[in-house]
């Protein structure tokens, strides 16, 4: 499969559908770069024309916002819109939904106004247009699955159909955990928190979270943030070494019944 | 007699009015201590947040059986207070029922309306106060409430429970009167003479009004004037996405000026305070939500830091607010302008180790029935921290210093960014 640069598409004088911005996880983390491809699969398959910037991408500036230094925000909000206006980018879509709360709510004061949509809700608009096909042998039927929702997606962006109704075109069933939706519990990861030592206390967010998800007993665990996914990895594992429930990104998910 | 008494109550109204007028016009000028913020677009859509979340309660309704209780309290105190307006009427022309003939049988109807809902705010307090003190709910519970604030939610809910009483009992001492809740205590007030159930009627009366004026004049040392501010502060709630954190444009012009020269203007005005490390550096709405603010705890309950044992709290960072803006106040009023006193909101009132627990999810926005962002106060006190103070875990220096050299938060290359292109 051959992933093509925005600085291609230039070169042939074309332009994609839309730009998949894969942002600093889905690029670096070993993890995530395994939901980056799950979606470029999808996207592939679905003959969906898209391209990425490659290397002339930057980090959003999303974890020095929300840290308190401003500076850097807007020095690499500066960069990426520069870029991003120099190839006239009109539609992206993201993993991420930092990046996409970023890039949608944050970049157009600062004259970067593009069409931002996250990853699950064009999954969904893809399975509506019959553009993604699913194999005979669905073997996500019937399976029991719990979703996590992201803040950033959910109570930020007001985002929480989409990916369950992705997981409902699979028929799976769907476990809510106690608190959701627009109560969903954090997995502890925003706000920089990924990259600091959580601040002492009683327990940790995430082994509060991955407690939530357990007691589902659901088969599996489905996230649509990279950070979300990370956090709910580690909770799960430190919390019992005999539950194995699989942390899955809702592209992972949809990847795997396309192949 | 009865002209000293109509005096006695109009000068005692007077005093009651004024009083209250000016400690209104004092909390006035404090949330106007605050930063100017334009809050009037879309008014179409505030007016609807106000319909939906201050009259309607909407948020307190993701629990239905507080919301139920609530609204109980909450119409009754209004409707009730329509009675007041005869009331006062009574006392200033030494009038009996002044509205009852001028209303004939619908006179019944409404106080009968008005003895009902008496009743059930009664239950209702009884109930809340049973939450807090005899059940004791974990948010109520809370070290946040320790002394003055967990005696302030308790002073109300006693105080409506003694006026609702008094109510009825006046009623009940009435010897004409008949209604629907007040009859049944009649039987209590058997055997008194004529004279006797008139001065039990009136003191009833007496102490009821002077009550309410102290109750009134109460309000804006507790944290009972949500009752006002929650309509306000749901007019002035933001209307922009909860992840969109507000730009700061000096900063934005300076990124500019230095990647475009050209651009700078000769006479560029000195840097202004980054972020907040006091209250004047909030917005006027940051401390207007600080005066609304109930400390019911919904907040800090749905907070992820606070119920994994973290300091943080958002309640608290509410209570704190209004603490540092109340003594800011006092400050002002004693020298005439604010005279610095060697304290700021951050550190002094708000450590770094709460802002530091943080995750931004969002939580407490969401919870909070009447609007009240702690988020924005927190993330305005990271930024002076780290702006101001260069004070930052060292992980996070790390990251900075990550996002400045290899464009992401971590230390990799940034020519591996697409190596899994490779893999695909």
């Amino acid at each position: 499969m051959k992933v093509s640069t925005m600085a291609e598409f230039m070169a042939r004088g074309e332009q994609p559908e839309v730009l998949f911005w894969v942002g600093c996880a889905g690029s670096f983390d070993q993890r995530a770069q395994k939901i980056t491809k799950a979606f470029a699969t999808i996207l592939d398959k679905a003959g969906v024309r898209y391209a990425i910037l490659g290397k002339e991408e930057a980090c959003t500036g999303d974890p020095a916002r929300r840290a308190g230094n401003e500076f850097m925000f807007q020095m690499m909000a500066y960069q990426n819109i520069q870029i991003l206006n120099g190839y006239e980018i009109k539609k992206i879509v993201t993993t991420c939904p930092h990046c996409f709360n970023t890039l949608k709510n944050e970049y157009p004061a600062l004259g970067g106004v593009y069409d931002v949509i996250h990853h699950t809700t064009f999954l969904q608009e893809l399975i509506e247009q019959g553009k993604i096909k699913f194999t005979d042998s669905n073997e996500w039927k019937g399976k029991s699955i719990t979703y996590h929702d992201s803040c950033y997606l959910g109570r930020a962006n007001e985002i929480y159909e989409a990916p369950r109704k992705v997981l409902e075109s699979l028929d799976m069933e769907l476990r809510e955990m106690k608190r959701c939706k627009s109560k969903g519990l954090c997995c502890g990861a925003g706000g920089a928190q990924m990259f600091k030592e959580e601040e002492k206390g009683d327990k940790r967010i995430n082994t509060e979270r991955a407690d939530e998800a357990i007691e589902t007993k659901a088969d599996f665990v489905a996230s649509a943030c990279p950070f979300c996914n990370t956090m709910m990895t580690d909770g799960i594992k430190n919390r019992d070494a005999e539950v194995k429930t699989e942390v899955l990104d809702i592209a992972e998910i949809i990847a795997k019944a396309i192949q | 007699m009865a002209l000293i008494a109509e005096l006695l109550f109009g000068l005692i109204s007077a005093a009651a009015f004024f009083l209250f007028g000016k400690n209104l016009l004092a909390i006035r000028r404090n949330i106007l201590i605050g930063k100017e913020v334009s809050l009037n677009d879309h008014p179409s859509k505030r007016w609807k947040n106000v319909l939906l979340l201050a009259f309607g309660q909407k948020k307190m309704f993701r629990n239905p059986l507080v919301a139920f209780l609530h609204l109980i309290v909450y119409v009754g105190f209004i409707i009730i207070n329509i009675e007041l307006l005869e009331i006062i009427v009574d006392g200033i022309t030494g009038s009996h029922r002044a509205f009852a003939p001028f209303l004939g049988t619908c006179y019944g109807f409404i106080i009968n309306c008005f003895e009902i809902l008496a009743a059930l705010v009664l239950i209702a307090c009884v109930i809340f106060f049973s939450r807090r003190n005899i059940i004791r709910i974990k948010r109520f519970i809370s070290k946040d409430l320790n002394g003055w604030p967990r005696s302030d939610a308790n002073a109300i809910l006693i105080t409506e429970v003694v006026l609702m009483s008094l109510f009825l009992i006046m009623n009940a001492a009435d010897p004409e009167s008949n209604f629907l809740v007040s009859s049944y205590l009649k039987p209590l007030l058997k055997g008194l003479s004529e004279s006797q159930l008139s001065l039990i009627e009136h003191t009833a009366w007496w102490i009821h009004i002077l009550g309410i004026y102290a109750f009134m004049n109460y309000l804006p040392y507790s944290k009972h004037l949500h009752i006002i501010l929650a309509f306000p502060n749901a007019y002035y709630a933001s209307l922009l996405p909860k992840g969109e954190m507000h730009n700061m444009v000096s900063i934005q012009n300076e990124v500019l000026y230095a990647m475009q020269p050209e651009l700078a203007p000769t006479d560029a005005a000195a840097p202004e305070k980054f972020g907040a490390k006091d209250v004047m550096d909030l917005s006027w709405k940051n401390l207007m939500d600080a005066y609304s603010c109930t400390e019911c705890g919904r907040c800090s309950t749905a907070c992820p830091a606070n119920s994994t044992g973290k300091l943080l709290s958002p309640r608290k960072i509410m209570m704190s607010t209004r603490d540092r803006l109340e003594a800011v106040g006092k400050n002002i009023e004693k020298n005439k302008s604010y005279v610095e006193d060697g304290k700021s909101l951050l550190h002094d009132y708000i450590s770094v180790e709460e802002l530091r627990a943080c995750t931004t999810c969002n939580a407490c926005v969401e919870e909070c029935p009447i609007s009240i962002s702690p988020l924005d106060i927190i993330l305005e006190l990271r930024r002076s921290l780290v702006m101001e103070e260069s004070n930052a875990p060292a992980e996070w220096n790390g990251m900075f210093s990550n996002i400045e050299n290899n464009f992401a938060p971590w230390k990799f290359s940034p020519d591996d960014r697409d190596a899994w292109t490779s893999q695909a």
